[in-house]
């Protein structure tokens, strides 16, 4: 727990029972069942309207036919409407920048403050994994996930992109791209040799989870059927140019290959944005399945920290049908906390959610095992590759600390100012983990990740100074 | 490089780049109205000054980051586009003068 301006939340005299931060489908799905069980919700957001990244705009979204960004998509416009309608305090545009047990900080367009919460939710959701490939910080490279926000908020494009990587966004993006009528110049499809065998091993458990599946195939035979170039098993990628890109190189089995473009989209799977929940203390371990970082939670949602709680991708990838179960149960599980509802209630409400939640998670070793980033990817193996954009830290720096026995990732981060920028690690992390595992012999979970500390963003003096 | 494929949602107002004026949609997100506005880099780096433009667009990575009405740090693709707002690039590190006028004594130096 860390001290900070928790002891001046009784001086507001604000008190919420439940503080959810972050409005994607767990935090709307959580903020709606919590009112209705009588619960006082407040739900804090970074964005200018509710709906995470998955949802992103949904409300108002440009003008574009329905099916370019498809009924999964537009989906999350009902849960937004029942979200604004559910009677839990909204309040957009606002970072929470501190939280202590019972409290948080918060500054936004009306101004910041400290409120006092019985329970906190973190509904803070997933980010795109570090893709650290020589030249990944030119201008002109951008992932695969910031193309679809740009189709999702601005119907904004960029024509003949290469896009690369692995796992179901990339495809999705790319197969909206196309529905749109955007020209593509190449999909490298980075999943190894041998994914679809090794998976294909473990869809024995995945059999109710065939929508999620026969989803994905269609994705694949829609890019098939466009005709869109695309290369597969695709090793050595690379973003070359001096002070933009200027193309991509590859290599496909032994052939070296070159493709001039302005655009490249990368995109290598999805990790929990753990951040805010590191950052209250919440015990993190290492998901071997996902290659990252998870909170440790029980079924509730309940983090090892009293009374802060965990739901949705931030606890684990799951997707956004799951995410939205996972924030009722952890809305139900919290009513029950504060003595709103019975135990015999609280097990008759989430019993049915549970199983719809097991269900529709059951396909996830499956993806897992195909779309598992081979290790080049996560592992820089070239010297020159930067590991930390904010703070430029290449992977040969780092490699010498690590040979001089540096013990781990705070120290690194003491050594070379890696991790220690504007994005607070977010964008290393991993990789730095990762990189420091592969080096030393160790488990990632016996090397650890950096302290993360409060402000979880950064935010003015005055902010901190309060109103 | 980028373009929308719809007529944009909110009126054409002005806003101040880099001391020039251009017309932007109202309430579009900032970092991408700026993409299709061709601007970039939007800053460089305080250690190697090496040009950087947004990433992530959902907030994570602080690349799009732009000194936004005299305040410096900003993360563009938070932001929405609002008339009159001044966006400047970011040459470097901030200082923490960067926002403030300069010293009395400064301002005496022919």
């Amino acid at each position: 727990m860390t001290a900070g301006p928790a002891h001046q939340a009784a001086a507001d005299g604000a008190t919420v029972d439940l503080a959810i931060v972050g409005a994607g489908p767990a935090g709307m799905a959580a903020a709606i069942r919590a009112a209705e069980l009588g619960l006082a919700v407040v739900v804090f957001d970074d964005q200018p309207a509710p709906g995470g990244q998955i949802y992103r705009n949904v409300a108002h979204p440009p003008p574009l036919p329905r099916h370019v960004l498809g009924p999964d998509y537009h989906a999350g416009a009902a849960l937004v409407a029942r979200f604004l309608a559910s009677g839990a305090a909204y309040r957009p545009s606002s970072l929470v920048w501190h939280m202590a047990e019972g409290s948080l900080s918060h500054t936004g367009p009306d101004g910041g403050g400290t409120l006092a919460a019985r329970r906190i939710l973190l509904a803070t959701g997933a980010m795109e994994r570090p893709f650290p490939v020589p030249g990944w910080t030119l201008p002109g490279v951008m992932t695969a996930g910031a193309a679809q926000i740009m189709l999702k908020t601005s119907a904004t494009v960029a024509d003949d992109a290469v896009f690369a990587g692995s796992g179901p966004l990339l495809y999705l993006v790319v197969a909206q791209y196309l529905r749109a009528g955007i020209r593509i110049r190449a999909l490298l499809d980075t999943t190894p040799r041998g994914a679809r065998r090794r998976a294909l091993s473990r869809l024995g458990s995945a059999w109710s989870g065939r929508t999620t599946l026969a989803k994905g195939l269609g994705l694949l035979a829609e890019i098939r059927r466009a005709g869109v170039t695309v290369h597969r098993h695709v090793t050595d990628l690379a973003a070359v140019g001096a002070d933009r890109l200027d193309a991509v190189t590859w290599r496909s089995g032994t052939v070296r290959h070159r493709l001039d473009c302005r655009t490249l989209f990368l995109h290598q799977g999805i990790v929990p944005n753990v951040n805010a929940a590191m950052a209250v203390g919440c015990r993190h371990g290492w998901d071997e399945g996902q290659l990252c970082w998870r909170p440790a939670l029980d079924a509730a949602g309940r983090s090892s920290v009293a009374g802060v709680m965990v739901a949705g991708d931030g606890g684990g990838i799951a997707g956004a049908v799951a995410a939205a179960l996972s924030g009722e149960i952890a809305a139900i599980a919290a009513a029950s906390d504060l003595g709103r509802i019975d135990d015999a209630t609280r097990d008759r409400l989430i019993a049915p959610l549970e199983s719809r939640r097991r269900r529709d998670m059951a396909v996830r070793p499956f993806l897992e095992t195909l779309y598992r980033p081979a290790d080049a990817y996560r592992i820089p193996s070239q010297d020159e590759t930067l590991v930390c954009r904010c703070e430029e830290v290449d992977r040969g720096t780092l490699a010498e600390i690590v040979r001089r026995g540096c013990p781990g990732p705070n120290q690194i981060k003491a050594f070379s100012r890696c991790g220690m920028g504007p994005c607070q690690g977010r964008l290393c992390g991993h990789t730095v983990t990762e990189l420091f595992a592969d080096l030393t012999g160790r488990s990632p979970d016996a090397v650890g990740h950096y302290r993360i500390r409060m402000p979880i963003k950064p935010v003015t003096l005055g902010d901190i100074a309060g109103p | 490089m980028f373009r929308s494929l719809t007529e944009p949602t909110g009126r054409l107002v002005t806003v101040s780049l880099d001391g020039r004026s251009v017309e932007l949609p109202e309430g579009d997100n900032l970092a991408v109205a700026l993409l299709r506005a061709g601007h970039g880099p939007f800053r460089t780096t305080p250690v190697k000054a090496a040009p950087r433009m947004p990433y992530c667009m959902m907030g994570v990575c602080f690349e799009c980051l732009a000194e936004i009405d005299g305040v410096p740090n900003r993360q563009t693709c938070q932001e929405r586009v609002v008339p009159g707002q001044s966006i400047r690039r970011q040459d470097g590190a901030r200082s923490t003068g960067s926002a403030v006028p300069p010293a009395p004594a400064a301002r005496g130096t022919p």
